[in-house]
């Protein structure tokens, strides 16, 4: 627990390990709901699919992201509680992750 | 619990009986491949190198996969001009006690003439090999190999610590397991290094994690595909962090390399990245060569965890299919053998599917298809690699 914050968090939330500074959704959540994180309420501008993470602490710039207590990247700008931490805002501190381009070939 | 299996010369005892149709290059795939079509109702399974010019490792490989203790009986295709040495492996095969034929196209008469020799010598082996007894066999008699592929966010949660309580059940049985792949344990290499049941050993496995990431740093690209990160996969050392949980909590007992067979019981991370400097493209191109990797070291089944939803099987081996992800399952039922996505909707626990696991491992060992197979699933790739053989302290006694 950091900062006087309670462990507690919406049950749709995962929290691997008490080190961590992501959560992980058990089930999809969609923009607009609100989750619970730690004892802030935060309703999420961006929905968050199963699988994916949510940050559980703010983190800034440059700041390693935790998962299962260990380093899975740095945050590439700052990152607010409850916002989706994913390619977007994370890097690779080993190889860098390759994505397809789904809008290559399509019409101007 | 007594298994019941096919004994080998070598003391090996294998949980299908399978004839073996391999072909030696590209060129005679297609006459290898009609020769099998005949007998699909059989366990007579296609493998095959497409490469002409030679190559040391493919040729191991092929020889652990023609001895392999889960096949009776193997059938070789040559054109005739390729550098294949198919003598020498014709040889390794007859040594072992198996019935081995080698036919080469260009003497046989082409096409027609070499499909109608093969199958006939492919039905006499089967009258033969239906008529051989099973022995019992024991847990301890067992190699297990786990591989990972289509992974996603739940991977990590659900299918792969699922499947390492099933290893840790096993190597407590006395059963051989192997885990891999270096290139996706990018960022662990401290945590594993500290289970080496020898400090020397940890520094192998270090050694071997720092070779993988050399070498897709070389490539460019890591061990990570777009459908990872639709997933819910951010990095290479998230996916690592994830397909980790795979090995289960035993000790590491040793490091093997791609057709070493585990000399005793325990647990062994497979290194399938090639030494030297980087050569031949990457590593494993796909996740059919690391299960065929598996096999070649011995293991008669291997363990598939997929959270994105593979359908593949694998010749010569059944592959048990854990599916991470609850959606998945729905949409893939048929495919898969075990629903571990349960356990992200609170259905079922880590230990309940580890034991599930286990479980549906036994029955199949006794010759219980599993959906690949039934579904006819009988992928295989093997391309161009090169190895050194293991150093002294990755085999510690």
């Amino acid at each position: 627990m950091i900062d006087g914050e309670t462990d507690e968090h919406d049950p749709r939330l995962l929290l691997l390990s008490g080190r961590d500074n992501v959560l992980v959704a058990r089930e999809t959540i969609r923009p607009g709901e609100t989750v619970l994180v730690g004892r802030r309420k935060v309703v999420l501008a961006r929905g968050v699919a199963r699988g994916h993470k949510l940050a559980r602490l703010p983190i800034p710039a440059g700041e390693k992201i935790l998962k299962y207590g260990a380093p899975i990247g740095s945050a590439t700008r700052p990152i607010e509680v409850g916002e989706h931490v994913h390619v977007h805002n994370v890097k690779s501190d080993y190889t860098a992750t390759h994505l397809i381009d789904a809008s290559a070939g399509a019409e101007p | 619990m007594s298994l019941r299996g096919y004994l080998r010369q070598d003391g090996r005892k294998g949980v299908r009986n399978v004839v073996v149709v391999a072909y030696l290059v590209e060129c005679a795939h297609h006459v290898a491949r009609q020769i099998t079509t005949r007998f699909e109702e059989a366990d007579v399974h296609l493998i095959g190198f497409p490469g002409c010019f030679p190559n040391a490792y493919a040729q191991r490989m092929m020889e652990r996969l023609c001895t392999h203790p889960n096949v009776g009986a193997a059938l070789l295709l040559s054109l005739g001009c390729e550098s294949f040495n198919k003598y020498s492996l014709e040889r390794i095969i007859a040594a072992s006690g198996r019935p081995v034929s080698t036919l080469t196209i260009q003497e046989a008469g082409g096409t027609k003439a070499t499909i109608e020799a093969g199958r006939a010598w492919i039905a006499t082996q089967l009258d033969i090999l239906r008529r051989q007894p099973r022995v019992a066999m024991g847990v301890s008699e067992l190699v297990v190999g786990t591989v990972c592929g289509g992974s996603d966010g739940t991977s990590g949660l659900t299918g792969n610590p699922a499947a390492g309580r099933a290893f840790d059940r096993l190597v407590a049985a006395g059963a051989a397991c192997i885990f891999e792949e270096t290139g996706e344990l990018i960022g662990c290499e401290e945590i594993m290094a500290a289970r080496a049941v020898t400090p020397a050993l940890g520094e192998e496995l270090r050694r071997s994690v720092a070779k993988a990431a050399r070498y897709y740093a070389t490539l460019g690209y890591g061990s990570f595909a777009p459908g990872n990160a639709d997933g819910g996969l951010t990095t290479i050392e998230e996916k690592s962090m994830g397909a980790y949980a795979k090995s289960g909590a035993s000790p590491i007992a040793g490091l093997i390399k791609p057709g070493d067979i585990p000399p005793r019981g325990g647990l062994y991370l497979m290194d399938v990245v090639p030494d030297g400097e980087v050569r031949f493209g990457f590593p494993n191109i796909s996740d059919n060569a690391e299960i065929v990797e598996m096999i070649a070291s011995g293991c008669q089944v291997v363990f598939f965890i997929t959270g994105r939803g593979s359908v593949s099987g694998s010749a010569l081996a059944p592959v048990i299919k854990i599916c991470a992800n609850p959606d998945t399952y729905r949409r893939l039922a048929d495919d898969m053998d075990v629903d571990a996505g349960r356990i992200l909707e609170g259905r079922a626990t880590l230990d309940e599917v580890g034991e599930e696991i286990y479980a549906l491992l036994l029955r199949v060992a006794c010759g219980e298809q599993t959906k690949s197979e039934a579904l006819g699933h009988q992928e295989f790739i093997l391309t161009y690699k090169s190895f050194e053989p293991i150093g002294p302290a990755c085999l510690p006694v």
